[in-house]
């Protein structure tokens, strides 16, 4: 038999207002096993915390049940009382009297009741608890960063800064992400690739970052501190260590007519790129799409001019496998498409734009060199009309867009309007805007600068419709303050498209057994206390992947993430949950229903022999539960039709005694 | 009739709930006959959801509405503002309480042009 002690915490008034807690702790008096029960101000605190030791000592207490907040508040401060007690911390029991009690119900006479319910039903599980030990398990020093955008960079450089090797794994055929793509950036200005590429380069030169770039996470297993994942490096066809960047290839390359993708289709590349002139690593890449060579054995221009050497038409994707001990995810946004917005005219006018074309049409490096000029003609805009909040804050149930803001648009939106001014004082800018959303330092300034300083005219209204006409765009709006239609001759139009993760997140989230939301951002363990842990241990997050962010926050974010990569890395050894699911061999018959419902990969099976009467021997599949890997969720438990499968610390046998005490 | 009432109704009869509305205005950016109405689409959302219903169902310009549709095409927030625009006229029809259509007027307007369920619609909409 236990010997159990109850501590009835008042909470202030927040248990004590609707709960007789006095009442409580006398009722729970004559429940099986109590010895001692009693009530006091704040449990929590150092002279509550002391009345448990004090109590633990003096009664000689096998296990005790706190009835107080919820156990997602307390249920660790109290589990550490009792061990400096000397009591096994999985010997404490929560009854949570305050959000499941006093502060849903009004009356007294009811909370006094449901409180002692509650607390009977602890009781009853106590009763039946047993000590626990948790394991342990190494810590592989090592962190996958996947995505190289700002975010992933700055993860991955704070992380190598604490002495710890990180590999990047990015898609594309260079780093830098959609920073890369920026000309100045809010609030202050600056341009991108000034603050952008000596980061890029800190990376190429840092010992213990590893770029593996034009990849792919293809398999992800493990759990924290010991995953196992497989990179697929996909065949670039240009060998990575010998290529010098020196670009002779991409001169000679007969295939010019290839939708440059960095600058968003607005320019041609050769079949053989380096997508920009800081890319890192700086490797030719070779599109198998598009040369000759690949898809017709035709050609070999390249592998010809190279003075390295380094073309090899032959390379195949290759899988690497590499232990880590942390995973960030970084795998940003992407503008959302245009295609259903026929309203705008964006399929129908190449001077219907998006504001990251814009950005591409204003870069140096850009298609343009940096004049702002329409697509369609070359000639310069006279009158500019940008429109906000395309496909955000949309209706849930509408087809075309996003329901939240996309928080990054409305700023800059003021500063391609605002540089506009600067660079051509003649020309007309219109902002169309439903609401001006500037809550940043300097922000809101920075946006009053684009209107009073820089003469930019703001609009409270939208654009309706947008027609091709000539070679002016018919621009349809409303300006509500002045409760009028209007209609601008424009000759370029830029939306500020709404941002969504980008698409291969959602795959990634499954292989990482990390949630998502409905909008496929990544979930974080809690939205204000936990903001870059995902739930799924070990698994971090940075930048946009996790919401709509400017580079402030993204910056800000990532190295949040690699301080929790590190705080995780420094460690030699991890103690797990010792709530974790074991099966009965003597009652598993193997029917792989566990198996499949286990959302972690814990469970494997195993043929074992067994001994049966008259010195037979039988040999049976059984379930085996890696301790390491479950996570204490419960599925298999319920899953199990043999009754096999039973949590530690929440066996049945102790669920059920508490739905006995509900019930009673 | 009383001023909650015939809100009520409108909210009913068309299903719209001008809640939802955010105050973007692409309704009335999108209208193709802004210029002849004296309240405008996304003023018919703000007040039929304000209860100020008298000014529109007097309002010579209700049936400037083209009934194209293109504001319920494209407000982002899926209000509808047209079927306020419908319901207001039906409020109309329904407060002067006059049968407009009577069973013996159909005969002569069935042709080979008209769709049987025009007929139907009108038939339910303007007869008491
Ligand atoms: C038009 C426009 C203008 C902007 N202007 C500014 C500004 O002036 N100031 C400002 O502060 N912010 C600005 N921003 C916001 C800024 O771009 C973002 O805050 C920033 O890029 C977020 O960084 P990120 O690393 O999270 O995402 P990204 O930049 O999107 O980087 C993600 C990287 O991950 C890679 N990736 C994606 N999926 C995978 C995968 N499965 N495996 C491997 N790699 C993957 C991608 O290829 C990419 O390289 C602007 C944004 C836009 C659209
Ligand atoms: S940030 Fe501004 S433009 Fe972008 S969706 Fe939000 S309100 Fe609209
Ligand atoms: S408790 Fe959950 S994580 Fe653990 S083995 Fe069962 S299903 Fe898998
Ligand atoms: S388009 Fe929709 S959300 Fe916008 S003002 Fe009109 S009714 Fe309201
Ligand atoms: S349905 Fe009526 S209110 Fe709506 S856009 Fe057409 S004419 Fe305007």
């Amino acid at each position: 038999m236990q010997r159990v002690g109850v501590f009835v915490c008042w909470c202030g008034s927040n248990i004590a207002g609707t709960v007789d807690v006095a009442a409580v702790a006398e009722a729970l008096k004559n429940e099986p096993g109590v010895v001692f029960s009693t009530d006091y101000q704040y449990m929590c605190s150092q002279a509550g915390q002391d009345i448990i030791k004090n109590a633990i000592a003096e009664h000689n207490l096998t296990g005790i049940v706190v009835c107080s907040c919820s156990p997602r508040m307390h249920e660790a401060t109290f589990r550490k009382t009792a061990a400096a007690a000397g009591l096994n911390p999985y010997m404490v029991e929560i009854a949570n009297i305050r959000e499941q009690c006093s502060w849903v119900h009004k009356d007294m006479t009811t909370g006094t009741e449901k409180a002692i319910i509650l607390g009977k039903a602890a009781v009853a599980k106590v009763n039946l608890n047993t000590p626990l030990t948790p394991g342990e398990s190494p810590v592989t020093k090592r962190a996958l960063v996947i995505g190289g955008g700002i975010a992933g960079i700055q993860t991955a450089l704070d992380i190598a800064d604490a002495g710890f090797p990180v590999d990047i794994v990015e898609t594309k055929p260079t780093i830098g992400g959609k920073m890369a793509q920026l000309d100045k950036t809010f609030p202050t200005l600056d341009c991108a690739a000034c603050i952008l590429t000596p980061k890029m380069v800190d990376v190429a030169q840092n010992e213990k970052i590893r770029i593996f770039s034009y990849s792919e996470v293809e398999e992800v297993g493990g759990f924290v501190g010991n995953f196992d994942v497989k990179i697929k490096k996909k065949a670039r066809y240009v060998k990575e260590d010998i290529c010098t960047g020196c670009g002779a290839c991409v001169d000679k390359c007969p295939m010019k007519k290839n939708p440059n993708e960095f600058n968003l289709g607005m320019d041609n590349r050769p079949a053989i790129y380096i997508p920009f002139a800081q890319a890192v690593p700086k490797v030719a890449t070779i599109d198998p799409n598009a040369c000759n060579m690949l898809k017709n054995g035709k050609c070999g221009l390249c592998a010809r001019v190279c003075a390295a050497g380094a073309i090899d038409y032959t390379q195949k994707d290759e899988i690497i496998e590499e232990k880590y001990g942390a995973i960030v995810v970084a795998t940003g946004f992407n503008p959302i498409s245009m295609e259903k917005f026929d309203e705008f005219a964006y399929n129908q006018s190449k001077d219907v734009i998006t504001s990251l074309e814009f950005e591409r049409l204003t870069n140096a490096a850009g298609p343009t060199a940096g004049h702002l000029e329409r697509p369609s003609d070359g000639k310069s805009p006279k009158t500019i009309v940008f429109v906000q909040c395309v496909g955000s804050r949309c209706d849930a149930c509408s087809e075309k867009g996003k329901e939240y803001c996309s928080k990054i648009c409305c700023m800059y939106t003021a500063k391609h309007a605002m540089l506009t001014r600067d660079k051509y004082p003649d020309t007309d800018v219109y902002v169309f805007y439903i609401d001006v959303r500037t809550p940043g330092k300097n922000f809101d300034e920075f946006y009053r600068r684009a209107v009073e300083e820089f003469g930019v005219k703001y609009i409270k209204g939208m654009v309706g419709k947008v027609t091709p006409e000539g070679d002016k765009l018919k621009v349809q709006a409303s300006d509500l303050l002045s409760n009028k239609q209007l209609h601008i001759d424009a000759d370029l139009v830029v939306l500020a498209a709404a941002i969504e993760p980008d698409k291969s997140a959602r795959p990634l989230a499954t292989m990482l057994t990390a949630s998502m939301d409905t909008n496929d951002f990544f979930t974080e363990a809690h939205p204000k206390l936990r903001p870059v842990e995902s739930p799924t241990a070990g698994v971090f997050l940075s930048g946009a992947c996790q919401g709509p962010k400017d580079i402030p926050e993204t910056v800000s974010q990532a190295g949040a993430a690699a301080s929790k990569v590190i705080g995780l890395l420094a460690k030699d050894k991890l103690t797990g949950n010792p709530c974790v699911a074991h099966s009965n061999e003597l009652m598993c018959n193997g029917c792989s229903s566990c198996e499949r419902v286990c959302p972690y990969g814990a469970i494997t099976y195993e043929d074992k022999e067994f001994r049966m009467p008259n010195r037979t021997t039988k040999i049976r599949r059984v379930a085996s539960v890696n301790p390491a890997v479950c996570q204490g969720c419960g599925a298999c438990t319920v899953a199990c039709p043999s009754g096999a499968m039973d949590l530690k610390g929440f066996a049945n046998s102790q669920i059920i005694a508490e739905v006995d005490a509900i019930c009673k | 009739m009383n001023k909650n009432f015939i809100q009520e109704e409108i909210l009913r009869s068309s299903g719209v709930n001008p809640k939802k509305c955010m105050k973007c205005g692409k309704c009335s950016a999108t209208c193709p006959a802004y210029d002849e109405m004296e309240y405008h689409p996304h003023q018919f959302v703000s007040m039929v959801e304000n209860g100020d219903i008298e000014p529109l169902m007097n309002s010579k310009s209700l049936y400037r509405c083209l009934s194209c549709f293109a504001c319920i095409d494209r407000c982002p927030r899926s209000v509808q503002p047209a079927k306020l625009v419908e319901a207001v006229r039906l409020a109309v029809v329904r407060q002067q309480g006059k049968n407009h259509l009577t069973a013996n007027d159909i005969p002569e307007l069935i042709d080979d042009e008209t769709p049987q369920q025009l007929l139907v619609s009108a038939f339910r909409k303007y007869t008491k």
